[in-house]
């Protein structure tokens, strides 16, 4: 099962490749990865996406938190949670194809933020299978580029996930 | 307020600490640091001759006397030569400081001379490490160090110092850190008393109850605790290689200790147990053999005062995190509450026990008869009996080291030295050394094989410098005999690489360092060599023992079987 670990990591040196270390050390699976500082500077969060068994993501859990860097942890598949992605791409966009393009990025609610006379940029964001479902849409019309941030995420309601 | 270097606040900050002896070997980066030891004489140096026995050292006395060992060495290959030794720390959770050299802040980065990234190097094999970014924190970081290597369960600290951070010209106010605090660290030491209730529940009920003990209560300090609790309850106990001396075995409910080639009786009671409580153990590969054909009919209680270490491998019922001698604490405690009760109901399981004892009792080897070519099993027990069972006992890795486990019995904890998560081979003579050293007055005892001993024994020179008397005890097989054993039972004996051609004269060797070493052949030669061995404590003697190279080490767990699938001889299996 697909599971969604969000980490607050001591801002050091030497942390992210601690948390990050440990996925390949002992045979884990990264799906993405996101992390970035927080509102509080001595710390960063730091949100990946695995996949596993009982067992294997009770062993992630278990051996993250046992790293020193590693503040707090939380699973949030757990419980209901608001789960989202950003996606930068880039779509050949001629003559016809340029309209086609432009109602896919609207019924996808996405945003066209740079325009050149054969490319649009589209920024969407969502969760990952909003983000595969937009990029097999526009597949046929030809996609040059696509960057992605991973997942990032947030427990829904009272929970917060703080020092 | 004192004014010290970064270099003098390091050795300052080890005599405050209540650091004795450092093990190293200096270069380039650590050159400050090695100029403040010597311009001070309260915290002794011992230079080994190559940064792994550094390592080894400081392990061997951390699992002897329960406290971190600490290494200096220098940046580049000083560091990457002491990684076998930490991850060897790591593996078995021995506590452990290594302060490492680095080139200076500018320079790193920058491919400079003698530049490593150890920090990233030995990132797998640390409980945790450090960079210092100024020379202030020093007191602090070390503070952390020490506290992160001895707290909670153990392990090796790294402490990577750039050559700046220690320079004499730059000085700081130095205040010794009683106490540290890492927001993000705070190991359990009290288990659950709703869990530990129940873990006394099942303890009362069952009726083939077996208590696992491991490294954990050794280095919990929980075996009195254990036996305690074990005698209070009339259950068997066995250890795991890491827990040998855990539990007397002289003691009628000791079964010895299990695994790949633990007891007949610890592996069959295993197997056919309803209860097993796991204290301070992790239930790992060379102990389960197939986990899915691990104890089929047995519920699992697990203390471990790792989280992680429970349900890794083995499923635990009853799962317990806390420091094994609180909990053990604990369960004492509600059984006394109670009712003493009637153990008579375990005397049927103690039927069976005795039933497995009996059927192996003595048939394991056959001794060698007079002028005979020795057994290693009994130079083990000869050791043994010259020793009164007491002395410290270091191991290399291969048959040697199941044979010492297998035959020398331990009454006491901290006694067996022995690396046995990484298997680390060179690790015995420079861990015999590390506890000979601070306790000089007991029997240190190594036993080695001709492979292993030969991976350290650059090390000879260590022991003349410093007087170092230890005891080598070389069970000579002229073969890298765990080698050609697996190569016996699963290679149709094609012994590829597994034999040692030109093997040294060891009586010339230890002669070259001004040593003495007796060749032995037979059991009369070996009696007048033990008792000239040991009427020497302080003088290092190496014994030369020649035994029978054909010798397998039994029982040996069939792969893929259950525990109680066991090869008993070179003809016989359960």
């Amino acid at each position: 099962m697909r599971h969604i670990i969000s980490i607050l990591l001591e801002n050091e040196p030497g942390a992210l490749s601690r948390a990050v270390g440990l996925f390949s050390q002992r045979n884990f699976n990264i799906e993405t990865l996101n992390v970035a500082p927080t509102d509080d500077p001595t710390l960063s969060r730091l949100t990946v996406t695995t996949t596993g068994d009982e067992r294997i993501i009770e062993q992630i859990t278990k051996q993250l938190n046992k790293l020193i860097d590693v503040v707090k942890l939380v699973d949030l598949t757990e419980g209901a949670h608001i789960e989202r992605e950003l996606m930068l791409v880039k779509v050949k966009a001629y003559g016809a194809q340029r309209d086609e393009v432009k109602r896919t990025v609207d019924i996808f609610r996405a945003q066209i933020v740079d325009v050149t006379p054969g490319i649009y940029t589209v920024q969407i964001t969502g969760d990952a299978s909003k983000l595969d479902a937009f990029l097999s849409a526009v597949a046929p019309v030809g996609i040059l580029e696509v960057a992605r941030t991973g997942v990032s995420g947030i427990a829904r309601g009272e929970k917060v996930l703080s020092v | 307020m004192e004014l010290l270097s970064g270099a003098d606040m390091i050795a300052r900050f080890l005599k405050d600490e209540g650091v004795e002896y450092v093990y190293g070997y200096p270069g380039g980066a650590a050159l400050h640091i090695y100029d403040a030891l010597f311009r001070q004489d309260d915290v002794k140096h011992i230079l080994v001759r190559h940064e792994q026995a550094a390592t080894h050292m400081a392990d061997g006395y951390a699992r002897a006397s329960g406290k971190p060992g600490v290494v200096l060495v220098t940046s580049g290959p000083g560091a990457t030569n002491a990684v076998t030794g930490i991850a060897t720390a790591y593996m078995d959770s021995i506590p452990m400081v290594v302060l490492c050299g680095q080139v200076a802040s500018h320079l790193i980065g920058e491919d400079a001379f003698q530049e490593t990234d150890i920090v990233g190097v030995t990132r797998p094999v640390v409980k945790h490490s450090f960079s210092i970014r100024h020379a202030s924190e020093i007191p602090t970081v070390l503070k952390k160090a020490f506290y992160l290597a001895s707290s909670g369960r153990p392990g090796p600290v790294v402490v990577d110092i750039p050559k700046d951070m220690t320079a004499p010209t730059e000085r700081y106010e130095y205040v010794y850190p009683k106490k540290v605090k890492l927001r993000s660290y705070n190991p359990v030491t009290r288990g659950h008393t709703g869990q530990t209730k129940k873990a006394v529940e099942l303890l009362l009920k069952a009726k083939r109850p077996v208590i696992f003990a491991g490294g954990g209560v050794v280095f919990g300090k929980a075996s009195e605790a254990l036996t305690d609790l074990a005698r209070r309850l009339n259950v068997p106990v066995t250890t795991s290689l890491m827990g040998l001396g855990a539990y007397p075995q002289g003691d009628r409910q000791s079964l010895g200790w299990l695994g790949m080639h633990g007891s007949y009786e610890a592996n069959m009671a295993m197997h056919h147990a309803d209860l097993i409580l796991g204290v301070g153990v992790r239930f790992d590969d060379r102990v389960t053999n197939n986990v899915s054909k691990f104890c089929p009919t047995a519920k699992i209680i697990h203390i471990d005062i790792d989280p992680s270490s429970i349900s890794k491998t083995v499923r635990a019922d009853v799962p317990i995190v806390g420091a094994a001698n609180h909990v053990l604490n604990d369960m004492l405690g509600l059984i006394s509450e109670r009712e003493q009760e009637n153990r008579d109901d375990l005397d049927e399981w103690w039927t069976s026990i005795e039933q497995w004892r009996g059927e192996r009792d003595g048939k394991l080897y056959e001794p060698a008869g007079p002028g005979e070519t020795l057994k290693p099993q009994q130079v083990v027990e000869a050791v043994h009996k010259a020793t009164d069972g007491d002395a410290y006992v270091v191991t290399d890795v291969g048959q040697h080291q199941m044979f010492a486990g297998q035959y020398y019995k331990f009454n006491q904890p901290n006694r067996w030295v022995s690396s046995s998560g990484l298997g680390t081979m060179g690790f015995g003579l420079p861990a015999a050394m590390g506890i000979k050293l601070n306790y000089p007055d007991d029997d240190v005892v190594l036993f080695t094989g001709e492979g292993s001993f030969q991976m350290m024994m650059q090390e000879l020179s260590t022991c003349k410098q410093f007087g170092i008397g230890v005891k080598i005890v070389n069970l000579n097989n002229q073969s890298l005999g765990m080698v050609r054993q697996w190569q016996d039972l699963n290679y149709k004996s094609r012994h590829a690489q597994s034999y040692m051609e030109s093997l040294p004269d060891f009586e010339a060797l230890l002669g070259a360092y001004g040593f003495r070493a007796i060749t032995v052949r037979t059991p009369e030669e070996l009696d007048a060599a033990l008792e000239e061995t040991f009427k020497h404590p302080h003088e290092l003697v190496f014994l030369d023992v020649q035994v029978d190279p054909r010798e397998h080490v039994y029982p040996m767990h069939v792969p893929l079987g259950s525990m109680r699938d066991m090869l008993l001889s070179k003809t016989e299996r359960t």
